[in-house]
């Protein structure tokens, strides 16, 4: 592989050497600190719009297989690691790394130092980025990092979420998702709970759900800014004042927020990985979270009948919060894990608890 | 919950000597946990028998107790302290049996003593093995099926349930042979009929196997609240079947998915929860390579050799939160003292591979049984970290000291096909070097991996480094590119030199012309996530520098001992720490570089900076350009470090201390020679031999028995004495290989007292805080002597010709620092056997039992300071008024095959101290200390050589006297008869059975006395005799003076005697 360069909208180069499919991207450039699951990751929804720096060095080392993907296809618009490994050894792997990136044409970077990569990332927050590995002259990289459109206002949900909806068969409750970009692990986690689980579209109106008889809404996880999902948060309203249990992931955990009057903002560089602490309020425990957001929902917006339940450990940011009479609750990380520690697992059990 | 308020005296069982399997890491994680404690302001009494670690420092606790760690000691110990509370999971098994001990006799109860952290159910539910498996069983946890068989049919049956593969292990066996893997009724026919055979008990356990899975260890920790997290995952290179001790570990798992991982991961938390540890604990299991399935090995309800590793592989310190879990406090009550900003509850994040490998003792042990297995052999190990495996597997290599620069060495070209495959199915100390070979050789990534069952991932990367060697880099010389790519592989100047065909100094400078220079990056817990404090670094290639210096002019560089292993032990580790400590004291920054993870000198907490990296010339250098130090100390680090003067001097590096030159003087024989000429002093005479001929001739000139060795050895290495010439030329032909380039020193040998000396000198005036005598006369490795301090038997004029022996001769090597030298009395004369220009084994053990603390003057001194500015009188200090006495310990049970008896070649693991004013109630703590269990009564075995016969008739009449009943073989039987004494006459081995080893086997024996025949048939009579003690736990004794002080310390317990005697 050739030459390759990352361009920060800040005028930083990083020159590495090419990787996947050749060609020029550019989006939004995050860091995931998580040591294994790439896979996962690179096709989780959540990440349209986002180009994605592993900090792990050694990335591909598994290869890849047809179970571990999250999505249908990869979402990020990038890749960036320090190394990506030829000769990948597992039974479970039909593919290699590079083939994989290939098949979805995804552009990356190898070579680089990742970690001053994210250290920079962290001090002077997340921004945006260009990689070209197929030749592009660098002046001509820096001149199109400064036009880069900004993550907000971009119609992310839009692009990842379902067409149209389907329907899953199972047992007797049903559960319907609204999908901003949900992942197959929480359509799975339910599954396994015997739901007969229903995806709609993020621009599904609260009376088409409604006639899906739901007994319990999930929102679902999902890319990008959430005041850019205003359709979905008016829907929202109206479905929690029907009193059906529901329960918000990530971005279904922002918009629920701001449909229960509260705001949300820009985190300078986000939280995303396995490894982020969250001490559940209620009960003083801390449980080990798989996270990937780049928002947050302010605390002191909220209603007084909505309380925090639950807080990041590292900066006290609002990581889950329930209405106090309202059977309506979310988390800002992801129970769902894959990747990532299934310790919050236990919270898909919560929610199927309270449908009736 | 914050820290629990009703516990205020708390004491901290330590792990005693080390030894195979329990090592320094109990000393990091005792320091770690006594520091915590007292920055709780909790008062703590700590327990631990070994005087060479940190932890029994006296500012390390309120209360130190160097008293043997046995329940009768530490009831007597509790009851002097009255503790609240007792922390006895970070003692390593030891700490552990003994809690349990005192628990299960109601000595704590009684008391008034709560067990802290992990309770004492969640400890048994661990251990024993059927508790354990009935728990997992019921939280669902899968565990190799298992069953025992007394005969072929049952064996069938237990094979039909469970199903094959299968492992099957005869129970009670020496060194666990007659056992095998069956995998159809056709095998385990075989094996079964070999097993029952094998065993004493005619019993068989077999099992599943699980041989040539991954092996997986997690290290947990859970708090009060249910809180749990996993500080790290690790995943072994060698396959189910070796023990992890000895296995190439790599942390985080290479290999695993997320799927896979989260498996483990979530499995771990379950079992932790279930059995309810309050602090740390390590899971390890075995993944099938080949479908989504598991089964736990083990737990440890404790911290371990593998929490250590994990500690200082991801900068996260379990032991020292685990003792803050054992007061009361929660995971997230605790700060991260790596960013200061985050708290404990979090799980690390490495953004770099790290990579250990064991140190194993075979150098010194060329007879014994090298294969790897189920029991650990290894000593030690080291730890390298890099943003890539290659390079973290190179630095690790280089890190092991031994005679090898990569995975490819000529020493293993000549073997032949059979015997590499051979030791690539069943391995050995050297798999390494061998799968090296293999690939030079051409055989497949494919074939390799079903020789050895290791993952097609690493093999792939150890054949991309053999490639590289073998055909890269020899084909692109000075090409700038392919060295760039190389350092970033991990490669040194050396091997790529050797590539090349040129010097080392030559790649060296190309690569500065090139600017192709190390980088330093952090060990921060979270991959750069958060900003971070810790003064932990490593080194990096082709990446940007991360270490930021302070425009400082007085750093000071300390170089640590590396891996432990047999004559360079945790007492360097010791000396390293107390540098850093005195130099920071100083108002000196210090900065320390090491690479053994076990210890207290590779904690960040110990320097202002620590480089954790392999101890060369190149990997050195790297840091001091960066630091830019004032200079290098090289003594308190063994001879890794002293070796390192001359190179590092050479390359314009300033030595601090002793300078190169003088420790040449006192290291280079020739030149030493010299020195003891002009000073007038004498030393036992030999000469240096070239070739075979030479040796024979200075041999006889001097007169047999001579002293035989290597030039430039560490701990006695190939030290032999030797008494007749057939001795001589059989020495010459296995033991060494003798050339003008590697000679062989001849040296008469003279029996007498072996005094020790350590002292400080500052280049005028000389400090001796004190004098050791053995208590084994010479010719047993000073290591691996009873020494005595002060010294019991010497008179006055002996004293003071040692001191100003020692005196003329520190000053003569101009010393500045410590010196340790060797003395043999021998008919009223002192001669000097050897002196060593640095800190020594008893350094830490004179420092405590003296009061003086020999590391911080010794640092001053090097600083600059004189002795007389420090409040010390030069001199030999006044000897206190108590006897201490060190005393060896060894591994022999874990060492199969290797000879037990002792002579000038090192064989301890570690050492404990019997502290009393009585000297043989000193002597008695030190033998209990240390494990023997010297019987009051019973039957004793004696085999005594004809040359020692004389000697031992009084102290075994005496023996008689005190109530043992004499065995013997016809030799020594007939002496006894001789003299009146009653004697049991047993078989030698080639009479037959029953002969004398199965008398030991039956458990007929409590204590042998054997001393060493010179000749070749005995000697395999009393090897047999002596390793048949060693796997039946029964004392043998080797040496006629230490059973002669153990004679006495038998008659002083006595307690009674009849009213006439009075």
């Amino acid at each position: 592989m050739g030459k390759a360069y990352l361009v920060l909208a800040d005028g930083t180069v990083f020159s590495g050497k090419g990787l996947g499919w050749i060609g020029r991207t550019q989006g939004e450039i995050v860091f995931n600190t998580s040591m294994v699951g790439y896979q996962e990751i690179l096709t989780d929804p959540s990440y349209a719009g986002e180009i994605i720096t592993f900090t792990y060095p050694l990335i591909g080392n598994y290869g890849t297989n047809t179970t571990d993907s999250e999505g249908r296809r990869v979402f990020g618009r990038g890749v960036i690691v320090k190394e990506a490994c030829e000769d990948p050894s597992s039974w479970r792997s039909n593919q290699s790394f590079q083939d994989f990136l290939l098949e979805h044409k995804l552009v990356g970077i190898q070579g680089i130092d990742t970690r001053t990569l994210t250290k920079h990332l962290r001090y002077h927050g997340t921004m945006a980025g260009i990689i070209a590995n197929d030749g592009t002259e660098l002046e001509e990289l820096k001149r199109m990092a400064e036009g880069i459109p900004p993550l907000s206002g971009q119609q992310l949900v839009k692009e990842v979420s379902t067409p149209f909806s389907y329907v899953l068969p199972g047992g007797a409750k049903r559960v319907v998702i609204m999908d901003f970009g949900v992942k197959n692990n929480s359509i799975r986690k339910l599954q396994e709970q015997g739901c007969t689980v229903i995806v709609v579209p993020a621009d599904t109106k609260a009376e088409e759900i409604l006639a899906h008889k739901p007994n319990g809404i999930l929102l679902s996880n999902g890319p990008g800014d959430p005041e850019d999902v205003a359709y979905a948060v008016n829907t929202i309203k109206k479905l929690i004042s029907q009193k059906i249990p529901m329960f918000g992931i990530c971005m279904g955990h922002q918009l629920l927020g701001l449909a229960l009057g509260g705001k949300t903002y820009k985190l300078k560089f986000g939280h995303r990985g396995g490894n982020h602490p969250v001490k559940d309020l209620l009960t003083g425990k801390v449980y080990i979270t798989s996270q990937n957001h780049g928002f947050a929902v302010e605390s002191e917006s909220l209603d007084k009948d909505v309380e925090v339940t639950h807080i990041n450990l590292n900066d006290g940011t609002v990581e889950g919060l329930r209405h106090k009479t309202l059977p309506v609750a979310s988390v800002q990380y992801h129970p769902e894990a894959a990747p990532g520690p299934q310790d919050s697992a236990y919270l898909f059990e919560e929610f199927l608890a309270k449908l009736q | 919950m914050p820290k629990r308020q009703d516990i205020k005296k708390v004491m901290v069982i330590g792990s005693g000597p080390i030894i195979i399997g329990q090592a320094a890491e109990f000393d990091y994680a005792g320091t770690q946990a006594c520091r915590a404690l007292k920055d709780e302001g909790i008062e703590v009494v700590l327990v631990n028998s070994n005087p060479a670690t940190i932890m029994t420092d006296e500012n390390m606790a309120d209360r130190v107790y160097i008293e043997p760690l046995t329940r009768d000691f530490l009831e007597e110990i509790i009851y002097a302290e009255r503790p609240q509370g007792l922390l006895a999971t970070l003692g390593g098994q030891v700490g552990l049996n003994l809690a349990k001990e005192l628990a299960e006799s109601g000595i704590l109860e009684k008391a008034g003593v709560k067990l802290l952290g992990t309770p004492l159910d969640a400890i048994r539910k661990a251990e024993d093995r059927e508790m354990f498996k009935a728990l997992l069983k019921e939280i669902d946890e899968p565990v190799p099926e298992s069953g025992i068989a007394n005969n072929y049919e049952e064996a069938k049956l237990l094979a039909e349930q469970i199903g094959y593969p299968l492992i099957i292990r005869p129970a009670y066996t020496l060194g666990g042979s007659g056992g095998g893997f069956a995998h159809n009724d056709a095998e385990l026919k075989e094996i079964v009929a070999k097993g029952l055979k094998y065993s004493a008990i005619n019993q068989l356990l077999i099992e599943k196997s699980v041989k040539g899975w991954k092996e997986i260890e997690y290290e947990v920790i859970r708090d009060a609240n249910d809180t749990c997290i996993t500080i790290c995952n690790m995943e072994n290179i060698d396959a189910v079947g070796v023990h992890t001790g000895d296995s190439i570990v790599v942390a985080p798992s290479q290999t695993l998915t997320d799927v896979e991982y989260q498996l483990l991961r979530t499995a771990s938390i379950k079992i932790i929860r279930a059995l309810g540890i309050e602090g740390g604990c390590n899971v390890q299991y075995a993944l099938s390579p080949e479908k989504l399935e598991y089964v736990v090995i083990e737990v440890n309800p404790r911290v371990s050799r593998s929490s250590a590793l994990a500690s200082k592989a991801t900068g996260y310190p379990i032991a020292k939160i685990a003792a803050k879990i054992a007061l009361g406090y929660f995971l997230d009550e605790i700060p991260n003292s790596v960013t200061d900003k985050t708290l404990a509850a979090f799980e690390p994040a490495l953004d770099y591979v790290v990579v250990k490998i064991p140190r194993w003792p075979f150098d010194k042990f060329q007879a014994g049984n090298r294969k790897l297995g189920s029991q650990m052999k290894a000593t030690g190990e080291i730890m390298a970290i890099g943003r890539n495996f290659e390079m973290a597997l190179q630095k690790g290599i280089r890190s092991l000291e031994l005679d090898v620069k990569g995975l490819l060495n000529p020493q293993f070209q000549g073997i032949s096909k059979e015997e590499l495959e051979e030791r690539l199915i069943y391995p050995d100390d050297e798999r390494l070097f061998l799968l090296g070979e293999a690939l030079r050789r051409g055989y497949l990534i494919e074939e390799i991996h079903k020789l050895t069952d290791i993952d097609v991932f690493f093999l792939t990367k150890f054949a991309k480094l053999v490639h590289w060697e073998k055909e890269i880099l020899p084909k692109n010389r000075f090409d700038s590119e392919k060295l760039l790519e190389a350092k970033e592989m991990g490669f040194s100047d050396l091997q790529i030199a050797d590539c090349w065909g040129v010097s080392e100094q030559e790649v060296y400078e190309l690569r500065k012309q090139l600017k192709v220079e190390a980088v330093f990056r952090m060990v921060d817990t979270c991959a750069g996530e958060f900003e971070a404090a810790t003064p932990y670094y490593y080194s990096s290639y082709n990446e940007r520098d991360e270490v930021e210096l302070k425009n400082s002019s007085n750093k000071v560089v300390v170089l640590g001992s590396g891996p432990i292993r047999i004559g360079q032990g945790i007492e360097f580790d010791y000396c390293s720490v107390h540098c850093a400590w005195a130099l920071r004291n100083a108002g000196y920054e210090s900065i320390v570089i090491n690479n053994n993870p076990e210890t207290v000198s590779t904690d960040f907490d110990t320097s202002d900076r620590l480089y954790f990296e392999p101890l060369t010339k190149e990997d050195v250098l790297n840091v001091i350009e960066k630091e830019k130090p004032l200079g290098v100390i090289v003594q308190f680090g063994g001879q890794t470090a002293i070796n390192l003067a001359r190179p590092l001097h050479d390359a314009g590096i300033r030595i601090l201390g002793t300078q190169v030159e003088n420790i040449d003087a006192a290291e280079d024989r020739e030149k030493f020679e010299a020195i003891l000429e002009e000073l007038n002093i004498v030393r036992p005479s030999g000469k240096t031999a070239r070739n075979v001929k030479e040796a024979k001739n200075i041999a006889e000139q001097l007169g047999f028995p001579v002293l035989v060795r290597p030039s430039y050895v560490l701990g006695g290495r190939a030290m032999e004495i030797v008494s007749s010439l057939e001795e001589l030329e059989e020495y010459l032909a296995n033991a060494v290989k003798i050339s003008p380039a590697h000679p062989v020193l001849v040296d008469r040998y003279l029996t007498g007292k072996e005094v020790e000396v350590d002292a400080i000198c500052d280049g005028t005036e000389v400090l001796i805080p004190g004098i050791m005598e053995h208590i084994e006369r010479a010719g047993v490795h000073s290591g691996d002597s009873t020494a005595v301090y002060p010294p019991m038997s010497l008179k006055v004029e002996e004293i003071n010709k040692l001191v100003e022996k020692t005196e003329r001769l520190a000053i003569a090597l101009k010393i500045k620092g410590l010196l340790n030298i060797q003395y043999v009395i021998h008919e009223d004369e002192v001669y000097v056997i050897e002196v060593n220009p640095r800190s020594s084994r008893t350094v830490p053990f004179l420092s405590k039992v003296t009061g003086i603390p020999m590391m911080e003057i010794a640092t001053q001194v090097i600083l600059g300071k004189t002795i007389r500015e420090l409040g010390y009188i030069p001199g030999l200090a006044k000897a206190k008024d108590l006897v201490a006495v060190k005393m060896p310990v060894f591994s022999f049970s874990k060492l199969i095959d290797v000879e037990t008896s002792l002579g000038p070649e090192m064989k301890s693991t570690g050492e404990v101290l019997g502290l009393d004013k009585d000297p043989t109630k000193a002597l008695y703590k030190a033998l209990i200390a240390a494990g023997y269990i010297i019987p009051r009564r019973g039957n004793v075995l004696v085999t005594i050589a004809d040359k020692d016969k004389e000697e031992a008739l009084p102290s075994i009449k005496r023996l008689k006297a005190l109530g043992f009943n004499l065995v013997a073989t016809s030799g020594t039987a007939q002496l006894l008869r001789e003299h009146n004494l009653e004697v049991r006459e047993v078989n030698k081995i080639k009479e037959g059975s029953p002969h004398v080893v199965d008398v030991i086997k039956k458990g007929e024996i409590d204590l042998v006395i054997n001393t060493l025949t010179r000749g070749k048939i005995p000697a395999r009579d009393g090897f047999r005799i002596r390793r048949a003690a060693v796997e039946f736990n029964v004392p043998c004794l080797t040496s006629l003076d230490l059973v002669l002080a153990i004679v006495q310390v038998l008659e002083s317990m006595i307690r009674v005697k009849p009213l006439q005697m009075y």
